[in-house]
């Protein structure tokens, strides 16, 4: 009998990341620009990424992977304004992994050149976890839900590419307090863009769009 | 659920080096795990218990190393652990930067016996 240590140095997430590498390489041979969507149940993620179709379907393609435990309500909206759509039933996984987009991915007609758009499971905790292959990592938060989010889940704003804040319009209503809201933001991730929106108005929605496609551009120029 | 998947994870990568170490049993896994990565330690080990019945690594002990995320004051640059529901300067107030740490999540080593 020998007892003795044995060094792993090994990454936990390690195979959910190798399925995301493989993802994003797909993503970028077709110059797809992949946002992963993340936030609580109930901030508007859905109203969110309608608006986005709205003010970008004439100037570039788009489709949505919706991630959900059950039912396909959300797909079924997208499906009816004639977007490509793939929806994710986790069956009770709080989260979307690797290996589930790369299904998804080949379940439906995601068109070159688009934005996809990723609707994770809402959740503030587990979604951080999980690399998908995405360029953008979009973490949306809700006046409604107070200014607190960034003290009590501060790992999913770390790495945000982009913050949404939503429901702006009642602001006031509901006095949220974007001063702190925003001092919480910047301790965990200092040059991250913030937009200020209402789904409902129409409010910071053309500013958002001007940033994401921007980045398409910089992202893929040319395409 | 989270942690559940969390822990397949462990198991499958404990199992894999221990197979590689001359198929030796798993005594102890030891685990590196930022703050800033969310999974309960007490949940972890119970997941593992269950899922590691009649494999090289059942009954291992799983060993959490945790680390502190750090915060640096903007004003007096006092560097520290956050305490408070903010994340201000505990000394001057003043607002402050994440700086280092928090976001390890890996398996450094196992103890194993042959």
């Amino acid at each position: 009998m020998e007892v003795r240590m044995v060094k792993v140095l090994k990454d936990i997430m390690s195979a959910n990341n190798t399925i995301a590498a493989e993802n994003s390489r797909v993503f970028n041979e077709r110059k797809v620009l992949t946002c992963n969507l993340m936030a609580s149940p109930g901030a508007g993620k859905t109203s969110f990424i309608t608006a986005t179709y709205n003010a970008v379907k004439d100037r570039t393609p788009f489709a949505v992977i919706e991630g959900d435990i059950a039912s396909q309500i959300d797909a079924d909206k997208f499906a009816a304004m004639g977007v490509p759509v793939a929806q994710i039933n986790t069956g009770g996984g709080c989260h979307l992994d690797a290996n589930m987009i790369q299904s998804a991915i080949n379940q439906f007609g995601l068109p070159d050149n688009s934005i996809l758009f990723i609707e994770n499971v809402g959740n503030l905790v587990c979604p951080a976890s999980y690399k998908l292959g995405e360029q953008l990592r979009i973490v949306m938060s809700s006046t409604t839900e107070g200014y607190d989010k960034p003290y009590k889940y501060p790992a999913i704003f770390t790495d945000a590419d982009a913050i949404i804040l939503n429901k702006i319009d009642i602001a006031h209503a509901v006095e949220f307090d974007f001063a702190l809201f925003e001092k919480g933001i910047r301790a965990l991730n200092e040059q991250v863009p913030i937009f200020a929106i209402s789904c409902k108005t129409g409010e910071g929605i053309q500013a958002w769009t001007d940033w994401l496609m921007n980045r398409k551009t910089e992202i893929y120029p040319g395409a | 659920m989270h942690e559940m998947a969390v822990t397949k994870n462990i198991l499958d990568i404990a199992l894999e080096s221990a197979r590689e170490a001359d198929n030796a049993r798993v005594m102890e896994i030891n685990l590196v795990i930022g703050e800033l990565s969310s999974v309960a330690d007490d949940s972890v080990q119970f997941y593992f218990d269950a899922l590691s019945k009649d494999t090289a690594a059942e009954g291992a002990k799983l060993n959490f190393r945790r680390i502190p995320a750090f915060f640096q004051c903007t004003a007096c640059k006092h560097r520290y652990k956050r305490k408070e529901n903010t994340f201000r300067c505990p000394r001057c107030g003043a607002d402050a930067k994440i700086c280092e740490g928090g976001t390890e999540f890996y398996i450094d080593s196992l103890v194993v016996e042959n």
